[in-house]
């Protein structure tokens, strides 16, 4: 039989139920591109289930991973030399962006949300373009803030702060402390736009009306540009202007900072080092983290938790060895023994995983991601996602403009710059 | 065939050695005359070089043209849109920061590694013990790769583990941290600073080489007519070390000036654009977002300037060399 035919008649299941691979041409060889975990262990439990991919494909599966922050020049690099790895990892709403170079998987995301329970909404806008799924979602980091209980009670704050308000009052007297709450606004793909974008609606600003109008030039943007001035100069590292998502992990466990807005790699770097991350006590750090939602504005109490998936690259070779591969890689089996590595750093994209066992036995600070993704809003709200909302973010223009006013710029003039750098973008 | 050759006077000094054919008989072949042909030789020789430059360095260069003439974005073949990329950029606040900046950095990185180069030079051609491994060491900078030895310099100003302001605070010269690179002016004078410790062996070594051209008696005379140290370093060695400098002024302005490395390892073009160069922000621009038009023609706003800093200090290099 040949290998065509038999892919086509049968599929993953059929290679699998056959149990002998497939007859591709010997050297075939399929390339996943994916940033490096921020939990380690996943990126190892990938690369062992790359044999077995393998095995089951009858291609040689080979995983490279590469740094968040350099993925987007790596597509563009792809893209336009039409070489490069087979699939790629994309986050956000990139799928929108290059939309051009992907090959359309209707056919996976039909299965897999019929799989797994149907996609979170926000997974589901970010690879659909047009009402096409350009991209596979595949799971979704999301972002809570960690917070040291003990140095919250010595400022006398029994519970996380519920409004913006009140964390830049709790957070001043932790600064006047010497532990002030880290927040990156530097040019980098997680923590920087999980911060600036909510920010900006739970203030009411917005980047777009429904239409996809720029709107963000309006009482609400420059409310939350207020904020964030007196906020960095009150409660904040004022050295966050030059961080990336690795330097917030950083300053928390070494007990510079006592809240930060984060994926759960600080509670499971802190956990899986409790011998040697210790709080000021001796005791095992660990034991003094907990997660809390962001807190609420005047418009609401929106967060924005990063969403990715995995695009089959138009120039490769072997599209449907690579759709045959996701087929196999996004699958509850495979999916779920990388989930479970994850400890809730990583959930699914679909709400099959805020079901699964792993929740049950997984520590009580943990527990709060299981449904974090619900009241996630998407980058260009209110208007729909678009290359353009994938431009602006690119661009990092919602970040500067917090961080300029964060550096001082009078806030009137940071929200000017950031609408008119919106207007070029959006025409 | 084997020919007796005569050596000496008498044939009993002569040896046998085997000759091949006289020329004379046939022809000479294809090759030989090819070869013969001076102009064609040349070209054949030169051939391997053009199509490099070719394939390297003029490709690409009309590429990014067009590219920059086209509104190309990833995935997108676009079409001609003339000068609106460039039009555009223009407009840009943060174009024009990152226009500022290149000439800021240039300047001051230049001034300081043509000071520090040319002190350190007179420094290392004086005698003295273990000459050789300082002259060697002192390379060390220079041969380090820049990626390496710009993410040791980018520990050194962290944010929150800075070791320089732990050593500042430890004597008790700050109080607060230092935002070495969360400040947008710091963050550009770090860059000049690790820039200049980077290229100073450049222009040491350089400048070294020139300063052993010039003839000890040059110096001795200065010194009998009365000459002390500076008197002898601006009427004697300056003047003749002047065209090395000059060459060496123009390749560090031309590296300078389109460095790219040292800005996206340090700081990424942070905090919020701060800190930016043409060659950092046409790739942020072309290369992250994929708007490739746009990138090309923030990246060939570079050419024009260069062309004239070249063709200034190259003219100026041959007025010299005919004076």
């Amino acid at each position: 039989m040949k290998r065509r035919a038999f892919l086509k008649t049968a599929g993953v299941a059929g290679i699998l139920a056959a149990g002998r691979a497939p007859a591709f041409a010997q050297g075939t060889r399929l390339n996943i591109l994916r940033w490096v975990d921020f939990i380690p262990a996943c990126d190892v439990e990938l690369k062992r289930q790359a044999p077995e991919a393998s095995k089951a494909l009858g291609a040689e599966v080979v995983f490279e991973f590469i740094n968040a922050n350099d993925l987007q020049p790596r597509v563009t690099a792809a893209i336009q030399s039409g070489s490069g790895p087979d699939i790629i990892h994309m986050l956000h709403n990139w799928p929108h962006l290059y939309e051009n170079g992907l090959v359309e998987v209707n056919d996976l995301a039909e299965w897999q949300a019929k799989d797994q329970g149907g996609f979170y909404a926000q997974s589901e806008a970010y690879v659909k373009v047009g009402g096409r799924f350009m991209a596979l979602p595949h799971s979704i980091v999301p972002g809570l803030i960690a917070y040291r209980k003990s140095r919250l009670t010595e400022v006398g704050a029994a519970t996380f702060p519920k409004t913006y308000e009140e964390l830049r009052q709790v957070a001043t007297k932790l600064k006047r402390k010497g532990h002030p709450y880290g927040q990156t606004l530097g040019h980098t793909f997680g923590d920087a736009p999980a911060w600036a974008y909510p920010l900006l609606w739970n203030f009411g600003g917005m980047e777009t009306d429904q239409n996809g109008k720029t709107a963000l030039d309006g009482k609400g943007t420059v409310e939350a540009v207020k904020f964030m001035t007196a906020f960095w100069k009150d409660a904040c590292d004022e050295g966050g202007l030059a961080w990336d998502d690795t330097n917030n992990n950083r300053a928390f466990l070494a007990g510079e900072i006592s809240a930060t807005l984060n994926g759960a790699s600080i509670y499971i770097a802190a956990k899986r080092g409790q011998d040697k991350i210790k709080d000021e006590k001796g005791e095992p750090m660990v034991r003094d983290i907990q997660h809390a939602r962001l807190p609420a504005g005047p418009a609401g109490s929106w967060s924005y938790h990063t969403a990715f998936s995995h695009g089959v690259m138009k120039y490769g070779k072997n599209p449907k060895l690579a759709k045959d591969f996701l087929k196999w890689f996004h699958g509850s089996e495979r999916f779920g023994r990388w989930f479970e590595v994850a400890e809730g750093f990583s959930v699914g994209a679909t709400k099959q995983w805020e079901r699964h066992p792993l929740w049950t036995t997984i520590d009580e600070p943990m527990r709060g991601f299981r449904t974090a993704p619900d009241n996630s809003r998407v980058i260009g709200y209110a208007g729909p996602p678009s290359a353009k909302a994938t431009e602006v973010y690119s661009k990092y223009v919602i970040v500067d403009m917090f961080a300029k006013g964060a550096q001082g710029t009078k806030a009137e003039d940071a929200v000017k710059w950031a609408a008119g750098e919106l207007n070029k973008i959006y025409g | 065939m084997k020919k007796t050759i005569a050596g000496g006077a008498g044939s009993a000094a002569g040896f046998e050695v085997a000759l091949p054919h006289p020329r004379t008989s046939q022809p000479a072949p294809a090759l030989t005359r090819f070869l013969e042909n001076e102009g064609l030789l040349a070209a054949v020789l030169l051939a391997p070089t053009v199509l490099l430059l070719s394939l390297f360095i003029a490709y690409p260069f009309v590429m990014g043209v067009w590219l920059s003439l086209s509104s190309t974005s990833v995935g997108n073949p676009g079409e001609f849109v003339g000068l609106r990329n460039f039009v555009k950029a223009w407009n840009d606040s943060i174009f024009r920061t990152a226009f500022g900046n290149t000439f800021f950095y240039t300047f001051w990185a230049t001034v300081f590694k043509l000071v520090l180069g040319m002190w350190l030079a007179l420094l290392l051609n004086r005698h003295f013990r273990g000459k050789r491994l300082v002259r060697a060491s002192m390379l060390l900078p220079f041969i380090v790769p820049t990626v390496l030895s710009t993410f040791a310099w980018r520990w050194m100003f962290d944010p929150t583990f800075s070791v320089l302001n732990w050593l500042l605070y430890q004597g008790g010269l700050i109080t607060t941290k230092l935002p070495f690179l969360s400040d947008g002016t710091y963050g550009l004078w770090c860059a000049i600073v690790v820039n200049t410790w980077r290229g100073m062996p450049f222009f040491a070594i350089t400048l070294l080489a020139g300063l052993q051209t010039i003839s000890p008696d040059l110096h001795e005379a200065a010194s009998l007519d009365g000459a002390n140290g500076w008197h002898r370093f601006w009427h004697v060695t300056w003047p003749l070390l002047k065209p090395v400098t000059l060459v060496v002024v123009v390749f560090s302005v031309i590296q300078t000036f389109s460095d790219f490395q040292l800005i996206y390892v340090l700081t990424g073009g942070g905090p919020a654009n701060a800190t930016h160069l043409l060659a950092t922000y046409a790739y942020q621009i072309g290369v992250a977002t994929g708007l490739l038009g746009e990138g090309a023609a923030i990246s060939l706003f570079m050419l024009p300037v260069l062309f004239i800093v070249v063709w200034v200090q190259l003219r100026y290099l041959r007025r010299l060399e005919g004076a």
